[in-house]
């Protein structure tokens, strides 16, 4: 009886393995596909390879307009990043110094730029900076990238400050300290991590932004997800896999980066 | 009364009210840290989006270019007619007819009307064109206008005028749900070939509804298998599941489209493995959508399910067996109730995201698998339907903020996000 409920064990832990290995492949290979079709020396995005070849590399660098859309992508997600952290941080911190009443609802509230779907956003945008000059403006595009970053950093900092020591405060303060250099040089190194953290993931965020781009963007502000979503839609070529290539290596860059900064504040909250 | 006795209470009380100060100072100050971004967000958030939905029930148009004839329209008692108006009607739209063709604002009228009649928008173009070549006022604009357009005849031509003579109208909403006002002022389905709206809400719900199930059945093996590692391995494992989630949407679409085209990756294989004997077509209809949105979304089925099964002691599944539950009834009636807030969880944020997609079925999709948002961005740029567009949108945005709501209440506040 014993023997055939755990052979029955087994066969439902095989079947776990062979649907998880399943299920990552799903994950993984088509996203590792697409990187080897890049070196291609053909001009079809097709198996096999017809010899290898960094031409489509130097369409991408030498074309002008993918340059340009990586330029477009870097001032939107670098300022936007800035000022999501900066205001996301700040509303972080205060939500976790006191409790004041409707705390719990300004916090869903402040979530809510994650949740709403982006098309409704960016027509709303669509109608609401046409007075004032915004469409087809990096100004535009920066304050809206900055918006959808927002709760992300919300997100990491609490998470952040969940783990920590609130009689370091204090003890900084009963020390002397004021308030402002208990900020620098306490609360602020602790944090860090976390807030750069969240930049990153705003910083994310706007790189992978199309919707709000092909509403409110111009032409001067075609990023590098616009320019894919033009090549997707018109001539998928192997420029495409290309840019697609480098996106990758940037999030790999992203998730390491992201990675290391969670040891990191892991560490710091292991010492106190 | 001694010194002591007058002053203990009064020394406690003002301890407590200083006290009671410091706190709120201290609320107060923590508040003017979360001022800055409650601001940035009302004003570049709330704002645009609370202006979009405005234009799913306000409605000037009509009213700004003939302000006379919407004012008439509304005095005239219209249960003594037959849907059609008499002399005082037409003698305020006549003059502004003219006056608006001049001004060029009649055009968008036209545009509006047609919305909800067809051809009325050159039944208004004509009329205005021809009145303006009149010579002088006639002596009865109903019978001119009449006998320029006897379109101007029909209960459904002026149904549509009160429907838009503002300000306010729920045509659009109503419309958004294959609904219309008929002559009578009743709400009546409008006719088969206009009545689309459900069809494309029910597609969406549908292809959200699909993907979370697929994401759930995928995603649950692989959350319960990671949890069930030790935590260096299930990290490592972890990247796996990370690394999709911060490769940017498009790249993703990308690869999906590359590998499931006739003679991508996917088909080579199906062909070598001789599962089919020609290409399937996989890309450019509704299997291409669901495959690529659930790979998309995946990872948020994956992270909340995962960080709640971490938190489920093994001891309760091992009690349960040693007292005799089957392996099935222990999994069953053990783990997944105390799982249960992770898997609704996953679930619901999986299904508020899907609901809203664009841009996966707009690259990968063809013609019938596009969602609501698509529609949105569609009446917004292309077709200048305003109106429709925010109405749409109304009801996209209700059903995320009621999702959102329950998700909320599930995992509470900004902790259990993450």
């Amino acid at each position: 009886m014993s023997g055939a409920v755990t052979t029955t064990e087994k066969a439902w832990r095989v079947v776990l393995y062979v649907v998880s290995i399943a299920g990552f492949v799903f994950l993984v290979a088509p996203i590792l596909a697409i990187v080897p079709l890049s070196f291609n020396g053909g001009q079809f995005l097709t198996y096999p390879l017809r010899g290898l070849s960094l031409r489509w590399y130097e369409d991408f660098f030498f074309s002008g307009t993918w340059m340009f859309s990586i330029r477009n992508s870097l001032i939107i997600g670098v300022a936007a990043a800035f000022l999501a952290s900066f205001l996301g941080a700040l509303a972080a911190i205060g939500l976790w110094l006191a409790e004041f009443p409707g705390k719990r609802f300004i916090g869903a509230f402040l979530l809510a730029p994650m949740i709403v779907p982006i098309v409704i956003y960016s027509v709303g945008l669509y109608f609401y900076f046409a007075p004032w000059n915004l469409t087809a403006s990096f100004a535009g595009l920066i304050l809206a990238h900055a918006v959808l970053g927002t709760p992300f950093v919300v997100i990491t900092v609490s998470a952040t400050l969940s783990g920590f020591d609130r009689t370091l405060i204090r003890a900084g303060l009963g020390l002397g300290a004021s308030p402002i250099r208990v900020a620098r040089s306490i609360v602020f190194p602790l944090i860090a991590p976390g807030v750069i953290f969240g930049g990153l993931f705003a910083f994310s965020v706007s790189l992978e932004e199309v919707i709000t781009v092909l509403l409110i963007g111009g032409p001067n502000q075609r990023t590098l997800p616009r320019e894919m979503f033009s090549g997707i839609r018109e001539n998928i070529s192997p420029t495409i896999a290309a840019a697609a290539t480098i996106m990758i290596a940037l999030a790999i860059l992203l998730l390491v980066s992201a990675e290391l900064l969670r040891r990191r504040s892991m560490r710091l909250q292991a010492k106190r | 009364m001694t010194p002591t006795l007058v002053e203990g209470p009064r020394g406690a009380r003002s301890l407590k009210r200083s006290l009671a100060r410091a706190e709120r100072r201290k609320k107060l100050r923590a508040f003017a840290l979360v001022l800055p971004l409650i601001v940035f967000i009302l004003l570049f958030f709330v704002a645009p989006i609370a202006g979009m939905l405005e234009r799913s029930f306000v409605d000037t148009d009509l009213m700004e270019a003939w302000p006379e004839t919407a004012a008439a329209v509304k005095a005239f008692d219209w249960a003594k007619s037959e849907g059609v108006p008499d002399e005082s009607v037409f003698a305020a739209l006549g003059p502004e007819l003219v006056s608006s063709y001049e001004a060029k604002s009649v055009a968008g009228v036209a545009r509006r009307l047609n919305y909800d009649l067809s051809g009325a928008r050159s039944l208004v173009m004509t009329t205005a064109r021809k009145l303006s070549r009149l010579d002088g006022a006639p002596a009865s604009w109903r019978a001119a206008i009449l006998e320029i357009e006897p379109g101007w005849g029909k209960p459904d031509t002026w149904a549509a005028i009160r429907g838009a003579s503002g300000p306010f109208t729920g045509f659009f909403l109503l419309q958004t749900i294959d609904r219309q006002r008929d002559a009578h002022d009743n709400i009546v389905p409008v006719s088969p070939d206009r009545a689309i709206y459900l069809t494309i809400y029910g597609r969406t719900f549908v292809i959200a509804l699909t993907v979370t199930l697929l994401c759930l059945a995928i995603g649950f093996p692989i959350a319960f298998l990671l949890s069930g590692l030790p935590e260096n391995k299930a990290n490592i494992l972890m990247i796996l599941v990370l690394l999709p989630f911060w490769t940017p949407l498009l790249v993703r679409t990308a690869a999906w489209v590359v590998v499931l085209q006739e003679h991508g990756l996917v088909n080579q294989i199906l062909q070598l493995l001789h599962l089919t004997d020609g290409p399937v077509r996989l890309v450019y209809n509704r299997a291409g959508v669901i495959i690529a949105m659930t790979h998309v979304l995946l990872p948020f089925m994956i992270l909340p399910l995962y960080a709640v099964m971490r938190t489920v002691p093994p001891e309760y599944m091992r009690a349960a067996r040693s007292l005799g539950a089957p392996p099935f009834t222990a999994f069953r009636r053990v783990y997944i109730p105390q799982i249960m807030p992770g898997i609704a969880a996953g679930s619901i944020l999986v299904f508020i995201i899907a609901v809203g997609y664009y841009i996966t079925p707009a690259l990968v999709g063809g013609a019938a698998d596009q969602m609501v948002s698509y529609y949105i961005a569609f009446y917004t740029t292309d077709t200048v339907n305003w109106g429709l567009a925010a109405a749409l949108g109304a009801g996209l945005l209700a059903a995320t903020l009621v999702l959102y709501t329950i998700y909320t209440r599930l995992v509470g506040g900004i902790r259990g996000v993450m």
